[in-house]
């Protein structure tokens, strides 16, 4: 882990600015992160396409496969569970996910520490 | 001995198969297990280790399944072995056995080279290892790796990943020497290359030299050039951990390893090897799939059983990001008198060679690059007849590897030994899909690779693909057109709910927002439908491969005037944006970010330009030639005729994109036969030509009427698009979609010509309707604050540029700035340019 990455919650944007089904990309403690609004939930995943190498995430379409909460890299179309991170494409490509929470009307966002 | 106390030594990859094995048998706890492992987490899967880097984490990788019949003891290397005891060492004191299995795998290999204790120097083997790199990677600009073999490309990308500019040194003249031949490594270079890694061949690294603080910062190479790294990795080989064995006096292979026989018991008829560090009859393996087998042998050896090793399957298969590389059976032709087929296609950038017996009949191995879909068949296939003949089977984009082709012997799954018959059985079984017949063989669950055959298993078997658009909706574009036409439906979220399932997807949500922009329900980013766009017309710009988006402003026909010019110019220049005229007859500027992109277009709409959609499924441009107005041979005003198509469709969005073109005489240098719509000038008026195509599969467009006025020529366009629009499928061309068309021109001119269905006047009323109703996108953007606050990078900072997008400098203009330097940009230019045609040599 890298130690400039800090535990704290960083205020994004107020709820209402995010579109359901429709990311915003942010900047938390210098890291590009997608946030999106789905099905009622908040989700923070890196902005950076692991396929691709380019920060492009936050613009992909949100959907579902077979039930799976999904989102589309705008940049080749592979497709990703918004829960795991796991590329539904690709054996062994994933996002990077963070964590998103709503207070007060604001959504946070926490990057996630790997041990 | 076939019960009593086990240890096992390693809980690795292979240890903990062998584990699972032994328990899935041993119905009568025949055994009591101890695992003694080193490293301090079970058993992960070293195979999937650089998901590590895209966020995969331990715990994800994890393979251990806990078993209460088993004592895992973690952290806990076993140090020695003393046979005439029967026990096995550890900090923690003596574990004794009746059996013992080692299973220690490997450790990196690091070669004596100068430097390499430097700290930030790794070896790429464990999840420790993942870590540490990471860690030390942070803040730093470059790395290297030493050796170019499928386990460095691999550490390289993770490097590139990691956002370091990253180098690879191999010893051997080409990149993966053991699975490649010279001309596949050339193309394997190639994309490396594309992906901004700098290979160093043919050279090796003499000395690594620290840097300022004390960490290493350059390679020294063999020819004397230095190469700037802040960290490192050795990839150059792993050597079997046969320590334990040699300290106990047990014999080893001739390059190290526990030697073992078929059985894979060693020289102490109590002492057992599975895995990496087993050197079988005096081979060791790399591969998982040759250790899982070493494990069932020893597992059903331990209850009695007779197992023998099989022999190993040393097929691999990479993918690195995009890149495909396979490498099959004999890949270096080393049988006598073999015969190699080569194949270059420079098109798809693909490359492929199949060896082959002296009588051309039975395939002996191969070498796949670029393009591997016939691998999984090709595999399959080894060391029995080909399933066809060589160039069939090797032409890109799989034409030709049916696996319907395949004797009923051969295996299509390797990783978990399926035969085709055991999945034909499946089919006739009843499994009706990729995830039916997964589950009923198991085909298809490891590596993946055989997935697309066991799709060709179930076509060759006669089972139906589904027409449905994607798994949300079971209608196609046409029906799902009427739908919304016929219901009055506004929204997708109504469309779903009544009449698909689920949450819709990349597939389903363009094709509606644009079903539901044909019927003109307003501006594409109001309320909901702005979720449902790609990003191309969520911006109104088309999405570059950096990041960035391209602007291009509508050029009617390609008309325009000096001032006109001069503002694209000043707007490019002032924006530093990269300009190039078009196949279009207009200008795009490229490299703008997302919040540039409403300045851009502020000035634009100021000069008078509109949008060109070069973004949306939409009309793109109508091409003209000079025409009678300068020409000495035209007979009509083909570019008047153009820009007023050109305005009346502007906007209009379709299945897929509409071009047409309009050429003053019948030389045609508009090349109209090359468009959806195309028109040619007669003495006494218009021919109009429909159904061409350039792009991936050319066509020239049919004649449908000639001699036109110019008033029935644009009734007739009028129908001809409106028809498209409301039957076509999502994503065809006018060519494809006459090309399906029952009846086909014929049956278009009925319709169009004598209304034989009755609906010229409906379609006559929706274009006037969009002809009415038209106006200028970005116009609409820049003049409402709630769809302008879209254009930002970031939504907690958006006076700040998007930091990844960053440029070089091309023959004087602004270009995406990759991770190669220019020496190997320049040196990719460089590369001779094979021909597509098959070489066959002895
Ligand atoms: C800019 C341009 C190349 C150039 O520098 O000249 C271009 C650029 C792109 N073309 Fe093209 N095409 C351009 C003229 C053409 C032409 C020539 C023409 O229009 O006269 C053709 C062949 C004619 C045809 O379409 O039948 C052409 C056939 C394609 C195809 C293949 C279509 C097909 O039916 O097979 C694609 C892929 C697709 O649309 O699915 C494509 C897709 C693309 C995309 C949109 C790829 C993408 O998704 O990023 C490129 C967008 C770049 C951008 O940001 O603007 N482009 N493309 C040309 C823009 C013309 C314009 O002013 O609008
Ligand atoms: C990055 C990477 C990518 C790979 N990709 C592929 C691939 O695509 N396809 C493929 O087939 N193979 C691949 N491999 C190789 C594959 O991972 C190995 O073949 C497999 O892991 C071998 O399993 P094993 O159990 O023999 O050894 P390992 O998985 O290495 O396990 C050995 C274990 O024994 C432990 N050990 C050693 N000595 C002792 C001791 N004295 N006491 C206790 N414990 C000890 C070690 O710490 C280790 O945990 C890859 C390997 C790496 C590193
Ligand atoms: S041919 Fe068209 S799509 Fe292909 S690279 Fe050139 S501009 Fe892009
Ligand atoms: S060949 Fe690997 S899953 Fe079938």
């Amino acid at each position: 882990m890298s130690p400039s990455l800090t535990l704290d919650w960083t205020p994004v944007c107020a709820l209402d600015r995010l579109d359901p089904d429709r990311g915003v990309a942010a900047l938390v403690d210098g890291v590009q992160v997608a946030v999106f609004r789905a099905g009622g939930e908040l989700y923070a995943v890196d902005n950076l396409d692991p396929v691709g190498g380019v920060y492009v995430m936050s613009r992909g379409i949100v959907g579902s496969r077979a039930g799976t909460p999904t989102l589309a890299s705008p940049l080749h179309k592979q497709v990703y569970d918004l829960r795991t991170g796991r590329c539904l494409d690709l054996p062994g490509v994933a996002l990077r996910r963070h964590e998103a929470r709503c207070r007060d009307g604001l959504v946070e966002v926490r990057l996630r520490q790997e041990e | 001995m076939s019960g009593g106390r086990l240890v096992v030594v390693g809980n690795g990859m292979v240890g903990q198969r062998f584990v699972e094995a032994l328990r899935a048998r041993d119905h009568d706890r025949r055994w009591q297990v101890t695992v003694l492992a080193e490293e301090r987490r079970p058993a992960y899967d070293r195979v999937r280790l650089s998901a590590f880097f895209d966020g995969v984490s331990a715990e994800e990788l994890t393979l251990h399944t806990p078993d209460d019949g088993v004592e895992l003891r973690l952290g806990e290397p076993a140090l020695g072995v003393d046979r005439d005891r029967r026990v096995v060492r550890t900090a923690a004191g003596e574990h004794p056995y009746d059996a013992l299995v080692l299973a220690t795998g490997s450790y990196a290999f690091v070669p004596p080279v100068d430097g390499t204790d430097l700290p930030g120097v790794f070896v790429y083997r464990t999840l420790d290892d993942l870590a540490a790199i990471r860690a030390h990677a942070a803040g730093r600009r470059a790395g290297a790796v030493i050796g170019g073999g499928l386990l460095g490309l691999e550490a390289a990308n993770a490097l590139r990943l990691l956002g370091l500019a990253t180098s690879v040194v191999e010893f051997a003249p080409r990149l993966m020497p053991v699975q490649l031949d010279e001309a596949g490594g050339a193309m394997l270079r190639r994309y490396v290359e594309e992906l901004g890694v700098t290979p160093y061949l043919g050279v090796a690294t003499s000395a690594l030299r620290a840097g300022p603080d004390g960490t290493v910062g350059a390679l020294e190479l063999s020819d004397g050039r230095t190469v700037d790294a802040d960290l490192v990795v050795v990839a150059a080989g792993i050597r079997p951990r046969d320590e334990l064995a040699r300290a106990a006096g047990l014999p080893l292979g001739p390059r190290g390893g526990v030697l073992v026989d078929t059985t894979c018991r060693s020289a102490d008829e109590r002492i057992w090897a599975v895995g990496e560090c087993a050197a079988v009859d005096g081979t060791c393996h790399g591969l998982v799939a040759p250790g899982y087998a070493t494990a069932e042998v020893v597992a059903d050896r331990l209850l009695g059983g007779a197992a023998t090793f099989p022999g190993a399957d040393t097929a691999t298969k990479l993918k690195l990001l995009g890149v495909d590389v396979a490498s099959f059976g004999d890949p270096h032709g080393t049988t006598p008198g073999c015969l190699d087929v080569t194949f270059t296609d420079p098109a798809t950038r693909s490359y492929a060679k199949l060896v082959l017996s002296d009588d051309a009949k039975t395939l002996l191995g191969g070498v796949l690059v670029g393009d591997s879909s016939a691998y999984p068949t090709l595999r399959a296939s080894v060391g029995g007849p080909l399933p066809g003949p060589p160039l069939a089977l090797l032409a890109p984009a799989g034409a030709g590897t049916g696996a319907g082709a395949l004797p009923s012997a051969a295996q299509v799954c390797s990783c978990n030994a399926v035969t085709r018959e055991q999945i034909d059985a499946a089919i006739a079984g009843g499994a009706v899909d990729v995830p039916a017949v997964k589950a009923c063989t198991r085909a298809g669950t490891s590596c993946g690779s055989c997935v697309p055959m066991l799709k060709q298993l179930l076509d060759a078997a006669g089972v139906r693909q589904s027409t449905a658009l994607c798994e949300h909706f079971d209608a196609g574009r046409q029906e799902l057109f009427d739908l919304v036409r016929v219901r009055g439906i506004r929204t997708f979220s109504q469309l779903i709910a009544e009449h698909g399932r689920g949450r819709g997807c990349d597939i389903c949500k363009p094709v509606v927002a644009s079903i539901l922009a044909s019927l003109g329900t307003g501006h594409v980013l109001d309320g909901e439908q702005a979720s449902l766009q790609d990003t191309n017309d969520h911006f109104l710009a088309n999405l570059q491969r950096d990041g960035s988006y391209s602007v291009v402003p509508r050029i009617p026909g390609g008309e325009i005037t000096p001032e006109k010019l001069i503002v694209i110019g000043e707007v490019a220049r002032d924006f530093r944006l990269y300009t190039k005229i078009t196949g279009g007859q207009r200008i795009d500027l490229f490299g703008a970010r997302i919040e540039q992109l409403p300045q851009i277009w502020r000035r634009l709409v100021d000069a008078g330009f509109e949008s060109g959609h070069a973004y949306g499924k939409a009309l793109r441009t109508v091409k003209s030639c000079v025409g009678e107005t300068w020409c000495r041979y035209g007979v009509q005003d083909s570019v008047g005729l153009a820009v007023a198509l050109e305005l009346r469709y502007r906007g209009l969005r379709a299945p897929h994109k509409l071009k047409s073109a309009v050429s003053g005489c019948a030389r045609e240098c508009a090349e109209a036969r090359g468009k959806d719509f195309g028109i040619i000038a007669t003495e006494t008026g218009w021919n109009l030509y429909v159904g061409g195509n350039g792009g991936f599969r050319p066509r020239h467009a049919d004649l449908f009427a000639t001699d036109l006025s110019t008033a029935a020529l644009v009734t007739l366009i009028d129908r001809f698009l409106m028809y498209y629009i409301r039957t076509a499928d999502r994503l065809q061309r006018t060519a494809a979609w006459i090309e399906a068309m029952d009846g086909g021109l014929d049956h278009l001119r009925a319709v169009l010509l004598d209304d034989s269905l009755g609906l010229c006047a409906e379609l006559d009323a929706a274009m006037a309707r969009h002809v009415a109703s038209y106006s200028d996108e970005w116009r609409d953007v820049l003049e409402d604050p709630e769809r302008l606050r879209r254009f930002t990078s970031f939504v907690n900072a958006p006076d700040v540029p998007d930091p990844s997008i960053t440029f070089a400098v091309e023959r004087g203009q602004p270009v995406p700035a990759r991770g190669a330097p220019p020496a190997a940009g320049a040196d990719r230019r460089r590369q001779p340019v094979a021909l597509g045609l098959p070489e066959v040599r002895r």
